[in-house]
């Protein structure tokens, strides 16, 4: 595909064939290149073909071949003639981030780091046909899908002041468990409080460097070797079934026909079904946010438990990365009401926003882009800037560039996991298939995509923090 | 035909084609494809069985939800697949229906869970053939 190159990191697909705007990408040439290998340009394009998209179809650093948009794109639709997509967020709703920081540092927690995993991995269910620790009833889970985080904490499952240290308070409205369907509320019974699997993981990071030391400070993320916990998962099967369904219904009632690729299946944002669509996304969204939050709180007591004191563990911040919501942005110079679709990008709304918690006000939104297993971890703060590049996102993480299948055949779990240990991370896991195919050889550079982030001023850097023990789901 | 399935390399998720000599024994495969993504079936025995009845607007629909029932099964039964039986896909005016015996058991202690399905896409979705028929799929891990 032909792309023009526009400065050092942007390029662009001019607009073209049914593209109603351009589509922007956000690489370096090493990135693209591996962009190039697989759909992930193509996927772009098509975001840039949907109704009502505003401005232009942005793929971020990270970005890699989804189903419909590419894992890392980003579209804004206006309300008038736009669409939502279940395509567009992914099947994953509000997988997130969430950080927590702590008064320990490196030197406290090494005698106790075999043991504080062994505790964390006993006490957060992990991996696939893996429940949570509560079964609900279909009452609590409807209440569990409007009240998001706030019911794991009114349930003791944390702290009141973690929802404000929370994208969205922990809880989007309006959400209706009403439209979901009972195979959606079945599936995500068992499943409150459980990590799940793939690239889902919980990890016990030390700060290495700290690159911007006010925002860090003002993040609570004060000292070099401080440690640090980063839990990464989602909504796990209701929000895989939300997805699905809406797909379905949506392929039902509005139809095929005249989409480039299927799994892009979209609702008028003003028709009654896009509406219930979002709604029923919220109550998704607030599933994954409860699972964090009750995570969170099985973290701080297994710190509890094995070093007797879970003070200072406040939460930094709370991402979603697979999400459309409705967002004021600027439109040739007018601000206007559009729904912005993140899959596999996170909002980094900048310095002054009254969105962000207001102990970070003057420094922007915390932001977390994970690595892969055994690599940094980055803490980057939102910025002004990406309001006009990118409306208000960045990348989400490291972003796959060989398949399972490969992973598989190249690396063996067993020495993956010595290897690890050699570099002082020590691993937990379900099985050693799931730790060869995370590997962290199948991953792009996490470097290069902040670095990206941080010369583009999309996000800017503020911590690096590494890995001394890491569960996988 | 001998090769019931194939894996292929995806970037970040799983592509699998299966084959079969009528559409009913390709969607098998796919069935068990789509299971041993996630464990092997030949470690699970068929001790229980599960009936599915599905409908789809079109087959591309019906591979979706058919499939769709392995992790649903999985989530809310901890079902386990080990095989499709009695298979039937019919046309019916507008929908294609189709019926279904899974066999296979719960979970565990001893099962072995090695990957996830978070869910079946349409994205590169291939179902062709008359005499030998081809299915592709992309599932969401």
């Amino acid at each position: 595909m032909k792309l023009k190159q526009i400065s050092e990191y942007i390029w662009e697909i001019p607009k073209q064939g049914d593209m109603n705007v351009p589509a922007i990408v956000y690489s370096s040439p090493s990135l693209l290149e591996s962009m190039r290998k697989d759909l992930t340009l193509e996927q772009t394009k098509n975001m840039a073909c949907l109704p009502g998209i505003q401005r232009a179809a942005y793929a971020m650093p990270d970005a890699h071949q989804g189903y419909g948009f590419p894992i890392g794109g980003v579209a804004a639709f206006d309300m008038e003639n736009g669409v939502i997509s279940p395509g567009g967020v992914g099947y994953d709703i509000n997988c997130g981030v969430r950080l927590l920081r702590t008064e320990f540092f490196e030197k406290d927690i090494k005698k106790h780091k075999k043991a504080l995993l062994d505790e964390m991995f006993a006490r957060v269910p992990t991996g696939v046909g893996v429940g949570g620790s509560i079964h609900l009833s279909s009452k609590e889970i409807k209440q569990v899908c409007t009240k998001g985080a706030q019911w794991a904490v009114e349930k003791g499952f944390g702290r009141e002041e973690d929802l404000e240290r929370t994208e969205e308070g922990g809880c989007l409205k309006p959400a209706s468990p009403a439209n979901l369907s009972p195979r959606a509320m079945s599936r995500g019974s068992g499943q409150l409080g459980s990590l799940g699997s793939g690239n889902h993981f919980l990890e016990i990071q030390k700060v290495v460097t700290i690159y911007d030391r006010k925002t860090s400070e003002a993040f609570g993320i004060h000292s070099e070797g401080q440690i640090l916990v980063m839990i990464h998962c989602g909504s796990r099967g209701l929000g895989h079934q939300v997805a699905s369904d809406y797909i379905r219904l949506m392929e039902n009632e509005i139809g095929t026909r005249g989409l480039p690729d299927r799994q892009l299946i979209n609702a008028p944002l003003k028709s009654k079904l896009g509406r219930k669509y979002f709604e029923s996304m919220n109550t998704a969204v607030n599933f994954a946010f409860a699972n964090r939050q009750m995570i969170a709180h099985l973290v701080r007591e297994a710190f509890q438990t094995i070093t007797g004191t879970s003070e200072g563990m406040e939460q930094v911040y709370d991402v979603c990365h697979n999400v459309a919501k409705f967002e004021n942005h600027k439109i040739n110079g007018r601000e206007a009401k559009l729904c912005v679709h993140r899959k596999g990008a996170t909002r980094s709304f900048g310095p002054g926003h009254a969105e962000i918690p207001e102990a970070y006000r003057d420094v922007g939104q915390p932001v977390f882009i994970p690595g892969s297993m055994g690599t940094s971890s980055y803490v980057l703060a939102g910025t002004q800037k990406s309001e006009q590049l990118s409306f208000s996102s960045t990348a989400h993480g490291a972003g796959r560039v060989m398949s399972r299948r490969q992973a598989l055949r190249s690396f063996r779990g067993e020495e993956i996991k010595r290897e690890l240990e050699t570099k002082g991370v020590d691993l937990r896991a379900k099985g050693w298939r799931c730790v060869a195919e995370e590997a962290s050889q199948v991953y792009k550079d996490v470097d290069e995509v902040v670095k990206i982030s941080d010369s583009l001023g999309i996000g800017k850097l503020v911590v690096k923090a590494d890995p001394i023990a890491v569960i996988k789901g | 035909m001998n090769v019931k399935y194939k894996f292929l390399n995806h970037t970040a998720d799983a592509k699998f084609q299966a084959y079969g000599n009528s559409v009913e024994e390709a969607f098998r495969n796919a069935a068990e494809a789509t299971a041993n993504l996630m464990w092997s079936t030949k470690k699970v025995k068929p001790r229980i069985k599960r009936k599915v009845s599905i409908t789809g607007k079109d087959r591309e629909q019906l591979l979706v939800k058919f499939l769709e029932e392995i992790l649903f099964l999985l989530d809310t039964d901890d079902f386990l697949l080990c095989s499709v039986k009695e298979l039937s896909i019919k046309k019916e005016k507008a929908d294609y229906a189709l019926e279904a015996w899974f066999l296979g058991d719960r979970i565990s202690d001893e099962s072995e869970i090695f990957g996830s399905v978070k869910a079946v896409t349409y994205s590169e979705m291939i179902i062709e053939g008359n005499d030998h028929y081809l299915i592709q799929v992309v599932v969401d891990v």
